[in-house]
């Protein structure tokens, strides 16, 4: 038996014997896993400079910043999140108990990715163990430095069989996958995840599937550009533009493609200062692979600011990129690096066929003061998510599911989302064996009065509040006409 | 293939355009399947008769009732589900709007099953129309009469840009998986489900799987032998057995069995008559494969059948009928048995019950028996399922507060009322932010400080949002 299967099959056997079924058990996993994030502060941020060249300070405000977040949330709201929800009843079911029963799903595999090693690692774990599940973890091993802490240090704070972490690369992978899990959580790029769905099938394995895509940023000619391109600048150029929400693209009118160029290059130095390269806040590429492909990307196109880099260092500058089409190398998949791209077009109509002439990607942005734009590029674009004059905000709003559609994925999680993710829904009906004779009506032989009261009772719809109202008012009414004949004749 | 990939072109095309997406066309595509259901009711018996024999009371409340008032549900709620959800924010972000809107993924491909042909193509359908998207449906070629019924209608009632029928069997069904769907609802077996993924993996198509498996049926603790005795054997032999949720097999000590069996008897009687053949309100199996496939089954069961076991190939009937002494590795607990063959096997405690059924995949639906709720707390807590019933069967899919769906073999997924339109609809998180309160944001943007961490941290967290505003 491989390493993978022996895990798999420990965590089953763990899962089995129920303890992660009372919610002083999860409470009690995730109050752990806060210690862990507490207690190896430095740990972790030592793991993500050494991969990403991210500071201290980078490290907690964008990994474990919010993992923290979801674990607090997730503590407070356990109780309420896996009571069972009631739901309306029909005539027949009135007496009876009808409500949905979340319950886990038993093994699952939560598959991380490198760019934020720790965040799309420990979220997703957050919502699986608040849902009653083991889970196995896989750390991306790009990443390594962070899978080696993760691997070493987890253990020590979770359950070593409810949550072990296998850390590996692609055979690692690969041997995992071909064991059966009850649901599967990916992280990272359509091309893996399609392999994922792929083996999840051969077990009938639902998937989450966290991808990717060119996100675009149209930018209304009329709206604050100096503040717009603060924001734009902010959101590409964090953990160098290796973000899977970061604004990919920029779409304009060309009268306005000067004043966004000199915005964002005032905006790049205010943040990175003049020598990116020797900011301590200014990341790096995570290897020579990405750094190489990125080199590639940036062919054809014309360097408008930055485009110094570095290979030793896998160091490249805040890049903006002019002259750019929709058929120039770079806009044939996804960046995930710093390179801007400006593309010119007349006006949000185009901008909207530009972007629906794509795939869907995880985030659309649209920066205008216009709300009428602004609904116009809502109902007429998809995509994961939609962000008006903002980028990557929207992932700390907990309670907006947060996930992709078509190529940029399927399900979603953050908060009550992960938790709802990670849990099989169970409709339960609890019914009394007495009232037999109501029944009768649907048994055979069938008559056409029997039919009758059957098509009435067994499937009509009943508000029940609206029904306790009415029984309320009659009630009253009655009380009402008691009252005037009794006391006011 | 040409003509069916012509046929998701020119859905797709109509997707585009925008005209799926207004509340008034989603209301008129549903009042007209109303309409189409009202105008065309003995068509539909006839057709259903042709295929199962379908009583025309099961077909009615099974096929046609229960999709006119998912119809007339769907219309009443039609707006409110449409509504943009408003969520709670953090302090960072109080002066934001912050909803979910629910969209349309675009093309949606229904493959429905022969058991209950109308039902499973049409509920499904329905979720997919209010959530605004485009639908091909490709019936089950083995009700064939109701596929051609459905063919026929289909496009005379709906519109058909947006609404198109694709017959045929496996090949046709295979060559269609080649396109691309956005998402792809599939009612049948576990072995198509797995080709059906396969091919769902390779534009990413998210999907729902409506499967099936052997419920469990536990009776346990005191009861009411004669009201519980009626119930199973209406849930039972309702569509002679051929019901996803239809109890498989029941589990019991030996003393409930002997109580149990003279009232199943009397309740077949009482339902039947004496003469099951010549009721009226049995059906038929739908295929000689199928009745071939169940006759092979009683022919290997090492179990004693004590009810029923007559047969008529040529009606393609089989009496219901009760096998007891039944193995846990029969032959009639390897596979879902589909058909009006109801084992029991002997279990003495409610524990090893509870054992036995964890030890296999979990069912669709699992029920249970008994007048002491403790004992279906007991099972309830220690299970899992697509659904649970207890002291009755099969009821628990009438209502559309309650997602209908499987878990592990049993599929993912559920739909029915509300569910149905969240599982066709893509929950787009917006967010739109203002222009105001730049310098707030002053405190995100780099050279990081440990004093602007500080401040981040306590506006981003949940609990002050509660506790301020």
């Amino acid at each position: 038996m491989s390493r993978e299967q022996q895990v798999v099959k420990r965590a089953r056997k763990a899962f089995q014997t129920g303890k992660t079924k009372p919610l002083e058990q999860r409470i009690q996993q995730l109050k752990s896993l806060l210690c862990f994030i507490t207690e190896r502060r430095k740990d972790i941020a030592d793991s993500v400079k050494r991969d990403l060249g991210r500071s201290e300070h980078g490290a907690e405000l964008f990994e474990t910043l919010g993992v923290e977040g979801e674990i607090k949330l997730a503590i407070e709201k356990l109780a309420e999140w896996a009571a069972p929800r009631p739901v309306e009843k029909n005539l027949l079911t009135i007496s009876d108990e009808v409500f949905v029963h979340p319950e886990p799903l038993g093994v699952v595999l939560i598959i991380g990715a490198w760019n934020y090693p720790w965040a799309v690692t420990l979220k997703p774990l957050v919502g699986a163990i608040a849902a009653g599940n083991a889970a196995v973890i896989k750390p991306s091993e790009v990443s390594c430095h962070s899978a080696k802490v993760m691997e070493e240090l987890l253990p020590q704070y979770l359950d070593k069989d409810l949550y072990p972490v296998v850390a590996g690369g692609v055979p690692e992978t690969q041997e995992l996958l071909k064991q059966r899990f009850d649901h599967i959580f990916y992280t990272g790029n359509s091309t893996v995840g399609k392999l994922v769905m792929e083996a999840a099938a051969r077990h009938l394995t639902p998937v989450t599937l966290e991808l990717g895509g060119k996100s675009p940023c149209y930018i209304d000619k009329n709206c604050d550009i100096p503040v717009a391109c603060r924001r734009i600048t902010w959101g590409k150029f964090v953990n160098c533009g290796q973000t899977c929400i970061a604004p990919d693209y920029i779409l304009c009118e060309p009268s306005i493609q000067s004043t966004v160029l000199e915005e964002i290059k005032k905006c790049i130095k205010e943040f990175y200062t003049d020598n990116p390269k020797t900011f301590e806040d200014y990341g790096r590429i995570i290897n020579q692979r990405h750094f190489k492909r990125l080199m590639t990307l940036m062919e054809g196109s014309t360097v408008a600011v930055g485009g110094d880099i570095d290979e030793s260092q896998c160091y490249i500058a805040p890049t903006v990129l002019k002259n750019v089409t929709g058929d120039s190398r770079v806009m044939k998949e996804e960046i995930f690096g710093p390179l801007l791209p400006i593309i010119t077009v007349n006006g949000v109509d185009e901008a909207i066929q530009f972007i629906n002439d794509r795939e869907k990607p995880l985030v659309v942005y649209i920066f205008s003061h216009d709300n009428r734009i602004i609904k116009r590029v809502i109902a007429e674009t998809s995509s994961g998510a939609l962000l008006a004059n903002d980028c990557l905000v929207h992932y700390t709003v907990t309670a907006l599911p947060f996930g992709g559609v078509g190529n940029s994925g399927m399900g979603c999680y953050h908060g009550r989302h992960s938790f709802d993710q990670f849990s099989h829904l169970r409709s339960c009906l609890i019914k009394q064996l007495k009232m037999e004779g109501v029944n009768s009506m649907r048994y055979p032989p069938h008559t056409a009065k029997k039919l009758g009261w059957a098509r009435f009772l067994l499937l009509k719809q009943i508000n029940v509040s609206r029904l306790r109202r009415m029984v309320l008012l009659a009630m009253l009414s009655g009380l009402a006409a008691f009252v005037v004949q009794r006391f006011l004749r | 293939m040409d003509a069916q990939k012509k046929i998701v072109d020119r859905l797709r095309t109509s997707f585009r355009s925008g005209v799926t997406v207004p509340e008034q066309f989603r209301r008129t595509q549903l009042n007209n399947l109303i309409e189409m259901l009202k105008d065309s009711e003995e068509l539909i018996l006839d057709a259903l008769h042709k295929d199962l024999a379908k009583p025309k009371f099961e077909a009615i409340l099974s096929e046609i009732d229960i999709v006119t008032n998912e119809l007339y549900y769907a219309i009443a709620n039609l707006s409110s589900w449409m509504q943009q959800e408003y969520v709670s924010k953090n302090l960072a972000t109080k002066l934001d709007e912050c909803f979910v809107k629910r969209e349309p993924f675009g093309v949606v491909l229904i493959i429905g099953a022969w058991n209950y042909p109308l039902q499973l193509l049409l509920l499904p359908m329905i979720g997919a129309i209010c959530a605004g998207n485009c639908v091909v449906l490709k019936p089950s070629e083995v009700s064939a009469a109701t596929e051609a019924v459905l063919a026929e209608l289909i496009p005379k009632y709906l519109s058909q840009d947006c609404f198109a029928v694709v017959c045929g069997g496996a090949e046709e069904t295979k060559a269609l998986l080649q396109n691309r769907f956005d998402h792809i609802f599939y009612t049948g077996s576990q072995t198509v489900a797995r080709s059906i993924l396969q091919a769902a993996s390779i534009h990413l198509t998210p999907v729902t799987l409506e499967l099936g498996g052997k419920c469990p049926c536990l009776i346990y603790g005191g009861v009411n032998t004669t009201s519980a005795a009626r119930r199973l054997v209406w849930a039972k032999f309702f569509n002679a057995g051929q019901s996803c949720v239809a109890p498989d097999y029941v589990l019991c000590s030996a003393a409930t069995r002997d109580l149990l069996l003279p009232e199943i008897q009397k309740a077949l009687e009482d339902f039947y008559g004496a003469d099951c053949k010549k009721s009226p309100d049995f059906s038929r199996i739908v295929s000689p494969r199928h009745w071939c496939r169940l006759m092979e089954l009683l022919g290997k069961t090492s179990g004693k059948v004590v009810i029923g076991g007559e047969n008529d190939q040529k009606e393609r009937y089989i009496a219901p009928t009760v096998v007891v002494d039944v193995a846990e590795d029969d032959v009639l607990m390897a596979e879902e048995i589909f058909g009006p063959i109801l084992p029991i096997i002997t279990v003495e405690s409610l524990e090893k019950s509870i054992d036995f059924v964890n030890s296999k995949e979990k069912p669709l639906a699992l029920y249970v028996f008994s007048d002491n709720s403790s004992v279906v707390r007991a099972v309830l807590e220690s299970t899992s399922s697509g659904g649970f019933c207890s002291n009755d069967g099969i009821i628990h899919m009438t209502l559309p507060g309650l997602p209908f769906g499987g878990v592990g073999a049993s599929g993912f997924g559920s739909y029915h009322g509300r569910w149905g339109f969240e599982t066709f609809s893509h929950r787009r998180a917006c967010m739109l932010r203002g222009w105001a309160l730049e310098r707030l944001n002053g405190l995100r943007y780099p050279p990081y400080t440990e004093e602007k961490l500080g401040w981040l941290r306590w506006t981003a967290s949940p609990k002050t949002s509660c506790t301020l505003m």
